[in-house]
């Protein structure tokens, strides 16, 4: 695409998509390393990424105010709107990817101490590394504007809700098998359900980016969760 | 029992809902000033009671079709224009066509506001005592006070209707020429950049008044403003070197553009 007559303009564009690129960045390391403190039960790896969601926060805000500016100075037409709107809507889905990693983190601080079997935090593991994945993949779409990337990941959410389903069926069973397990196995519950959120916001990012580039909102069937939601 | 469709009663209570009604059509259009052809076979529908916008930058052509419109390139004499244009149907570039009554149908409102030097009452009362269109001096007052109440400029004037119309401010004489125009009971109102020597208040008042004037006439407006034509317009239709580029609802050109002209030029990416 060429270059807009003001060069100031492509400067305050480059910025916004810049901003939405470090937040996606931040809310991939948040996700990807929540689990891992959960696993080893390290609670000052916990506060660790507390803080760099603090920071995804002020990330937020600082786009915002940029974007409120920028289309206050230059109203933006078109893709430029485009990016701009689509920017906005991005940095609220990555804060909330950032908010359900703070969750995890805040909740490994709660059972850290607690042994739990390993058979369960693997099937979280693998939720997660799902999750990630599709993270990276439609942060990867943004970056190369890649529709068709994005809307694999529209496609593939299903497989989150799956295992997240089955996920839900293995914790009742442990619970009904021993009410003392109940306490642990409803924190990894919760865990499971904010890893099959930060699922849906994927999905969400990846429709933002079918709008940026052609300009139509996707509609996409992620509206029906899973039943054990 | 008379049952309505849904979209019949819809259509009913909402007229803006229905099938557009074309008031104007352009085919093939081309103009030239001598040698220099200035428009290339435009295809253009104007539909009734809906504003319409021509964007492009400077020297595409839009301010040249508009002027087609009513004829006004007749008063250039080295322009001459082929192709059709119709107004409900009747070409009126035909022979027969009085061109003093087809600017009457079709009124035209000029980038700098231009009022005659007289009074702001003589402004508006010329065009209708010229055309016959008031039996009685009652009849022209009421023409007049109606002209300028539905360019809302009445209530500022209505004390001093006697004092001439350039002592007015520049969104005043505008809103006057509106008026002078709207007197004659036009069925299109033609825009030529109406906005551009106007500030952002004078400006917002004309723009609410444009809206207004929609129910009543159609409107074609010229205008450089982005902003403008995606506030005021239904339809808008993006010239460039002469050729019409992409005509579309007025939404979808803003947000959404086909082609790469049209949204470098509204992006500010053009040339």
């Amino acid at each position: 695409m060429t270059d807009h007559t003001v060069t100031a303009f492509d400067d305050d564009l480059r910025l916004v998509t810049r901003k939405v690129t470090e937040m996606g960045g931040y809310a991939e390391s948040i996700v990807s390393q929540s689990v891992s403190a959960l696993m080893r039960g390290d609670k000052s790896m916990a506060d660790a990424i507390i803080a760099q969601d603090l920071i995804l926060d002020n990330l937020q805000h600082e786009l915002d105010e940029h974007a409120v500016l920028l289309i206050a100075k230059r109203q933006p037409m078109a893709v430029d709107l485009r990016e701009i709107i689509g920017a906005l809507r991005m940095a609220g889905d990555l804060e909330r990817v950032g908010d359900m990693g703070k969750n995890i983190a805040r909740r490994t601080k709660e059972i850290a101490d607690v042994a739990f079997p390993k058979k369960l935090l693997h099937g979280l593991d693998h939720l997660n590394l799902l999750a990630l994945e599709q993270l990276k993949n439609v942060l990867d779409s943004y970056v190369h504007k890649d529709v068709e990337k994005a809307r694999e990941v529209i496609s593939r959410d299903d497989e989150i809700d799956q295992v997240y389903t089955s996920l839900f069926r293995e914790l009742l069973t442990y619970m009904m098998e021993d009410p003392r397990n109940i306490t642990y196995c409803t924190h990894l519950l919760f865990v499971a359900k904010n890893i099959e959120r930060i699922g849906d916001h994927c999905t969400n990012l990846a429709e933002t980016i079918d709008f940026i580039v052609t300009g139509k909102s996707a509609l996409s069937s992620h509206g029906s969760r899973p039943l054990s939601s | 029992m008379n049952m309505m469709s849904e979209s019949a009663t819809e259509q009913l209570l909402n007229p803006s809902t229905s099938a557009p009604i074309v008031k104007m059509r352009g085919e093939k259009v081309e103009l030239f000033y001598g040698q220099k052809q200035a428009l290339h076979a435009v295809d253009l529908d104007i539909y009734k009671n809906q504003v319409t916008a021509l964007i492009g930058p400077s020297g595409c052509g839009k301010s040249t079709f508009l002027r087609c419109l009513n004829r006004m390139n007749d008063t250039i004499a080295i322009a001459k224009v082929k192709g059709k244009i119709t107004l409900d149907g009747e070409d009126i570039y035909d022979p027969k066509v009085d061109v003093v009554q087809l600017r009457a149908r079709v009124g035209m409102v000029f980038q700098k506001p231009n009022p005659f030097p007289k009074s702001i009452f003589e402004n508006v009362a010329y065009g209708p005592r010229i055309h016959g269109l008031a039996k009685s001096k009652a009849d022209l007052d009421e023409v007049v006070v109606s002209s300028l109440q539905k360019a809302g400029l009445f209530e500022e004037v209505k004390d001093r209707l006697l004092e001439p119309g350039t002592g007015l401010s520049g969104g005043q004489q505008q809103r006057l020429c509106i008026a002078r125009a709207i007197a004659v009971s036009p069925e299109v109102i033609l825009m030529d950049e109406p906005c551009s020597a106007l500030d952002p208040i004078a400006t917002a008042k004309v723009e609410e008044l444009i809206s207004e004037l929609r129910k009543n006439f159609t409107i074609v407006i010229v205008t450089h403003s982005m902003q403008q034509a995606a506030r005021v317009s239904q339809r808008t239709a993006m010239f460039h070197l002469g050729n019409l580029v992409e005509v579309d609802e007025t939404n979808t050109i803003f947000t959404n553009p086909t082609q790469t002209k049209t949204h470098d030029y509204i992006t500010g990416r053009y040339g």
